[in-house]
């Protein structure tokens, strides 16, 4: 922590005094600290960065050569194999030959299961959750109030608690096993996505409402034309807040999807992990199958992270 | 005109009740909170009480579930093992992640750096667990490899029943630090730069400014920030799933993990479910006692 004093001690004068308050407003003055803050900030991304790079360095590697270079920075004996192996486009043979897993996996099927499940539980969950929370935010109705806080209070619930008997509804519903079973719990709402919906409608002015009323809007009209778009921001937060959250699930889809067609991209990493080969883990498939895992919501945080970040928090404590 | 824009939705309303389209908006919300949370919960805590199974369905069976988890030493192991891994978590988390905060806070406004810092965040539990879990392996991991470069001993990260746990909860640490920090950072803009200027013009130095104005104007963010993660901690149960799979020899077998494996390796729902209500009790105390100590409601800016 910096100890630098913002502002030498310097001779009282008020002429002085404008430059002095322009050179508090700068955050801290050149110095030591503020070189040794830097340092610590840039030593911070790096070790938030280096995994990453890790990912990738592995992922091109050929599993086989990894045992004999473990320390190179680059790729050791570059090769697509752990992608070919985690895409189930390698032979046997050629998997074996470097050291990787020959177990079939088809992490298409699974990347296509994961944008399946994690795209609808976001539409679904960020929709019908900002229609609620007009209800709570805007509308008057007797014993809103007492809903809402049954809402909320299932925030503080651990969700095993309730996963235990949805086990037991989703398999008598014959679900087990398909994308609906993996979607439905997700689906509806979450306590979290109203609760922060109806944070952002409160600050709305009723004015702009009751404009469109005059003008003969009905609720769903003023819902949908006038409040959502104008709620963009906040939407893009909690959707890609719901797509993370949706497409990094493990408990739950472990639980329910568990079999080829239904099991996501998380499920199968574990499954991955445990088919070690008898030379060794497939180090170079598994940080394939981690890269192809991890991208999409990367992609998805480049796109739309600007508004995300300049607005975590604002009520976004999840 | 535009008085008849302030009269009309005046005359409008107060009288009205709006529950049916209200019903019709929280339609939807309210079918998935009673299917998925509201029935469920009471499902539980029926479970609880019996010897419901994973195939079939269970009887009455009173406390004894409760009675079993009070003799079961590997559920009180459980619960030892979490409270070792929340405390480590937490505590190296929330200093990190406040430090994280008031750097970003003081040096930059870049979007960039922030965005950098949230990468971890965006990423799986069970990514980030596989990285780290090659990354620290005993023989071939970068880790090692460089431990023993620098002349240390190499660490059997997850194989050390003492090293699982703190293992583990840094691994955790890693990944939530940037989300934490930015919740933070949030806290911060909102005490006012006049502080700040106000205290460097009498000489106040960045340490002494982070002692007197940004911890106690952030407290009531803190204490939120603290509530949300302690719960979450709890909930452990990914990392440890990919990775050690509760060892070696019960090191990380922790509460989350306990409940799994008796519901669905031991098929005992009823038992599970009883662990899950004291999860349930103990969460909701210790969120409870958290905002109260910590007055979260009580903001020091007023």
């Amino acid at each position: 922590m910096s100890t630098t004093h913002l502002v030498a001690a310097a001779p009282a004068e008020s002429r002085n005094r404008r430059a002095r308050v322009r050179a508090a407003r700068k955050r801290i003055r050149p110095g030591w600290g503020r070189i040794l803050a830097w340092a610590v900030l840039i030593a911070v991304m790096i070790v938030t960065l280096f995994p990453f790079y890790w990912m990738l360095r592995t992922a091109l590697s050929n599993n086989n050569a990894l045992y004999a270079d473990p320390g190179s920075l680059l790729p050791v004996d570059p090769t697509l194999g752990g992608f070919r192996r985690v895409f189930g486009l390698a032979s046997a043979e050629e998997a074996a030959a470097e050291g990787g897993t020959t177990g079939s996996i088809d992490f298409w099927l699974y990347l296509r299961n994961s944008v399946i499940v994690a795209t609808a539980i976001t539409t679904g969950q960020v929709l019908f959750s900002s229609m609620a929370a007009y209800a709570f935010a805007r509308l008057h109705w007797k014993g809103r109030d007492a809903v809402f806080f049954l809402f909320i209070t299932a925030l503080m619930i651990p969700p095993i608690f309730v996963q235990l008997p949805n086990f037991i509804l989703i398999r008598d519903l014959g679900l087990l096993n398909t994308l609906a079973g993996v979607i439905l719990p997700f689906f509806f709402m979450t306590p979290f996505a109203v609760f922060f919906m109806r944070q952002f409608l409160l600050g709305i002015p009723r004015e702009i409402e009751e404009a469109a009323m005059i003008d003969g809007a009905g609720h769903g009209r003023i819902f949908f034309r006038v409040l959502l778009p104008m709620s963009s921001t906040p939407l893009v937060t909690l959707s890609l807040l719901a797509y993370i959250t949706a497409w990094g699930e493990y408990f739950w889809p472990l639980l329910v999807g568990r079999a080829d067609e239904a099991r996501v991209l998380t499920v199968a990493l574990g499954v991955f992990r445990a088919q070690t080969p008898q030379t060794g883990p497939d180090w170079a498939g598994l940080m394939a199958g981690a890269l192809v895992a991890a991208l999409p919501v990367l992609i998805l945080f480049i796109v739309f992270g600007r508004r995300f970040v300049e607005n975590i928090g604002y009520s976004g404590i999840k | 005109m535009a008085s008849a824009s302030r009269m009309t939705p005046r005359i409008r309303r107060r009288p009205r009740s709006d529950l049916r389209v209200a019903l019709l908006f929280i339609a939807p919300a309210a079918m998935g909170f009673v299917a998925f949370y509201f029935l469920p919960a009471i499902r539980g805590l029926w479970f609880s009480f019996t010897d419901q199974n994973l195939i079939g369905s269970g009887d009455f069976i009173g406390t004894a579930n409760y009675e079993r988890m009070f003799d079961d030493p590997l559920f009180w192991n459980a619960l030892w093992v979490t409270i070792q891994y929340v405390v480590i978590n937490i505590g190296v988390q929330t200093v990190l992640a406040l430090a994280l905060a008031v750097l970003l806070h003081r040096l930059t406004r870049s979007i960039v750096i922030r965005g950098i810092v949230l990468l971890p965040y965006l990423v799986a539990n069970v990514v980030v667990a596989l990285v780290w879990f090659w990354m620290s392996d005993y023989s071939i991991g970068i880790i090692n490899v460089v431990l023993e470069e620098v002349g240390l001993d190499r660490v059997a990260f997850f194989g050390d029943p003492a090293m699982a746990i703190p293992t583990v909860a840094l691994i955790n640490v890693w990944r939530f630090l940037g989300y934490t920090a930015l919740l933070l950072f949030a806290g911060l803009q909102m005490i006012p730069p006049q502080y700040y200027e106000a205290a460097a013009l009498d000489g106040a130095s960045e340490w002494r400014m982070f002692w007197t104005i940004t911890l106690p104007l952030l407290r009531p963010v803190l204490a939120l920030v603290l509530v949300i993660s302690v719960v979450g901690s709890f909930q452990i149960f990914d990392t440890v799933a990919v990775t050690t799979e509760g060892g070696p020899v019960n090191a990380t077998r922790v509460i989350y993990y306990y409940i799994y494996q008796q519901a669905f390796e031991r098929f005992d729902l009823g038992y599970a479910s009883a662990i899950a209500v004291f999860l349930v009790v103990m969460l909701a105390s210790i969120a409870y006692l958290q905002l109260k100590i910590m007055r979260s409601d009580r903001s020091d800016l007023a």
